[in-house]
């Protein structure tokens, strides 16, 4: 006999599904089968369930070779490195819960560390622009409900959030939007002919790196002033048209992806779509929002937001929080030898940095904390497997729209295995015994 | 006027912020006394004395006291932030944060400067001998009011987001600069000798923009007013006037819409 477990909450992508249905052995010790999940959101479970799993905590030894060590070990190795350390850096935190993140902060404190979190290389330029000129946004809810005019500007919803446009954006019949996707019209910005692009009403296929100068255009057209004859490759006249598509539609919503917050122009094409909805909302109802990729990154621009004050880069050296992403993010501290010890948790530098970056951190004091074995967790000295959140333990995480859901345990953890939440606590728990009460 | 002089002998592991080393923190102190000031490397609270050699004394006020800073301060941000009178002469390459939110007296640095240098900068003059990186005279991250008075000059080229939130003083760079040159300007003067490559004054409200060289890539929201000959830094020229940005706001004067203004040499 199997049980079935449902609303579980999808700990992959920032669209964070709520419906998830979990079919688990009797024992509650194996997942059987998923429903309702993407394949992508599929596969995260089933990795939990892989039998080559890590189980206890690995320790570099000078040739190169692991060699399991005890979780008290772990704790001890991981607290020594922060108290000998004058700046590490603690990076990672979108896939991992806001209990975990907020016992991580505790640790930043004392040890005079930097935060930052992996918006560093996808949605950190989003959060410069937003603290520039603000954001008017909204819930998913309301635009399965309510909107008619959805833009997708450099962002491929098919592959990287399978199901956002079957449960929000494009298809679902809402309250306002009753025919689905016949009551939508599409627009996608994007240089490339991806299966997005290829479903879109309008592709803007724009010459790469000139989305600030499309921006600028739509806004022009809006204002009713003189457009050069093309933009960014794009014909004045079809500018015009689109311009009048999105007036005319009673709801309206802008999607963004990488592909406009980490090309040519970074924050300031994101300051600039942010301007143009402004602007929008002088003829009809306007929203944007970020197409967050882990699936609580936002989580961890919430928490640092109303710990810190700044949502990514925080800096702690000094006692306060000072945040300048160019100077306190962690490629350009990697880069420039600005930090003297790195600790990874819930994210893989390893696989998503420059490699420059990552040839440092292999030099540097390394623990990485993370259920797999991965690019980072194979050049850090301390690998620590912990329980997979949202499968083998709860905790609260953000939904893109900055919507909190929590997420569910579905089967418990191999026999021993701590969770973030108490790995963290142990090592802030043995870092005040080292600091003997004070900094 | 008292001369200071500042010789790196230990080159700090991390960086150095030596927030300290200015005029105004100089003033009325022996070298033993400078030498105690408080900088830091990383989490830790260090001295001036364990990074210099500090000769020299200075002076009864901030404006009579010069300080030399000599060696390599590569490692070394955040000097002359906030001084407010006298001079400092930095020989070799500062790292981030030179001049920052400076208020008065003379900055010289005769090699170049890293990113956020003079960033909210209110008054003095600011001389780079060499070149200057990203986010020249920018405002800090996530303040409206960049830049709001004196003067930075740049003989050699500059970074990207250089006049980033301007709203007063100018910035004039004999070389070429990287994109986003007065994005979201409000007012100020921004003279370019060299090229531009593209985003030139884009979200442009109010303010000027001179390029001597080309723009490959002009913003949409630029259109062609007249020709005019101005003098510009001591110079005569035949110039294009364009108003901007036209897809940003801009406020009414007179019942005239008042436009950023971006000339481009003929
Ligand atoms: S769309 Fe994202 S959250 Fe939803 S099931 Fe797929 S991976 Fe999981």
């Amino acid at each position: 006999m199997s049980k079935s477990v449902t609303d579980v909450i999808c700990p992959f992508c920032g669209t964070l599904c709520d419906d998830l249905e979990v079919i688990v052995s009797d024992d509650g010790k194996k997942i059987e089968d998923i429903y309702n999940a993407c394949a992508i959101g599929a596969e995260k479970f089933m990795h939990a369930q892989a039998a080559d799993r890590v189980k206890k905590p690995r320790m570099q030894q000078p040739d190169g070779t692991y060699k399991e060590v005890s979780y008290d070990e772990a704790v001890d190795y991981t607290a020594k490195m922060f108290h000998k350390a004058r700046k590490p850096l603690m990076y990672g935190w979108s896939s991992t819960s806001c209990e975990a993140q907020s016992i991580g902060h505790e640790i930043a404190e004392k040890a005079g560390a930097i935060v930052d979190n992996t918006a560093t290389v996808c949605h950190g330029t989003t959060l410069i622009a937003v603290q520039d000129v603000g954001i008017p946004s909204c819930t998913l809810g309301e635009i399965k409900n309510r909107a008619d005019r959805i833009i997708f500007w450099g962002c491929n919803p098919c592959h990287a959030h399978p199901r956002h446009q079957s449960r929000y954006s494009i298809f679902p019949r809402g309250y306002f939007t009753n025919k689905g996707h016949k009551n939508r019209k599409m627009i996608v910005v994007d240089p490339r002919d991806s299966d997005t692009a290829k479903m879109a009403d309008y592709h803007f296929k724009l010459e790469q790196g000139r989305d600030y100068e499309l921006l600028s255009a739509l806004r022009v057209a809006l204002r009713n002033e003189p457009l050069p004859e093309t933009v960014a490759g794009i014909p004045r006249e079809k500018i015009i048209e689109v311009a009048e598509v999105l007036k005319s539609g009673r709801f309206g919503i802008i999607f963004f992806g990488m592909g406009v917050t980490q090309t040519l122009s970074k924050n300031h094409n994101i300051d600039n779509a942010i301007m143009l909805t402004k602007d929008l909302n002088e003829f009809t109802k306007f929203s944007i929002m970020a197409m967050r990729g882990h699936y609580n990154v936002t989580g961890s621009g919430q928490v640092l937001g109303w710990q810190f004050g700044f949502p990514y880069a925080v800096d702690l050296s000094r006692g306060f929080a000072r945040y300048n992403p160019g100077e306190t993010t962690s490629n350009d501290l990697l880069r420039r030898d600005e930090v003297d010890a790195i600790f990874v948790l819930g994210s893989d530098p390893g696989a998503h940095f420059p490699i420059s970056s990552v040839r440092k951190i292999a030099k540097l004091p390394s623990v990485c904390v993370d259920p797999h074995i991965t690019p980072t967790s194979e050049i850090s000295k301390l690998h620590v497997p912990v329980a997979f959140v949202g499968v083998e333990v709860g905790g609260n995480c953000y939904r893109m729209d900055n919507v909190p859901i929590e997420a569910r345990k579905v089967v418990d953890p191999p026999e021993g295995m701590l969770t973030d939440v108490e790995f963290l606590d142990r090592v802030n728990k043995r870092l005040d015994q080292l600091m003997g009460g004070k900094k | 006027m008292e001369t200071v002089t500042l010789t790196i002998k230990n080159q700090p592991t991390l960086y150095l912020e030596a927030d300290t080393i200015t005029p105004d923190n100089f003033s009325g102190k022996k070298a033993s006394e400078i030498a105690a000031l408080h900088a830091y490397e990383g989490r830790d609270q260090v001295t001036l004395g364990k990074y210099f050699e500090v000769s020299g004394e200075g002076g009864a006020t901030a404006e009579d006291t010069r300080i030399v800073v000599k060696g390599n301060v590569s490692r070394v941000k955040y000097i002359g932030m906030k001084m407010t009178a006298g001079e400092i002469l930095i020989e070799d390459n500062p790292d981030m944060y030179t001049g920052a939110w400076m208020h008065g007296g003379k900055l010289t640095v005769k090699g170049n400067v890293d990113a956020f240098a003079g960033i909210g900068m209110k008054g003095g003059e600011f001389v780079i001998e060499g070149n200057a990186g990203n986010y020249l005279g920018a405002a800090y991250r996530g303040d409206w009011r960049g830049m709001q008075g004196g003067v930075i000059r740049v003989k050699g080229k500059a970074g990207s987001d250089i006049g980033y939130f301007m709203n007063g003083g100018t910035i004039i760079v004999h070389g070429n600069t990287d994109v986003h040159v007065g994005t979201h300007m409000e007012g100020g003067k921004i003279i370019i000798k060299g090229n531009a490559p593209s985003k030139v004054g884009g979200q442009m409200v109010g303010g000027e923009i001179y390029v001597y060289g080309g723009i490959d890539v002009m913003m949409p929201g630029f259109k062609y007013a007249q020709d005019e000959e101005l003098e510009v830094d001591g110079e005569k020229g035949n110039f294009s006037l364009f108003h901007g940005d036209t897809g940003e706001r801009h406020p009414k004067r007179k019942g005239q819409i008042v436009y950023g203004k971006l000339y481009l040499r003929n």
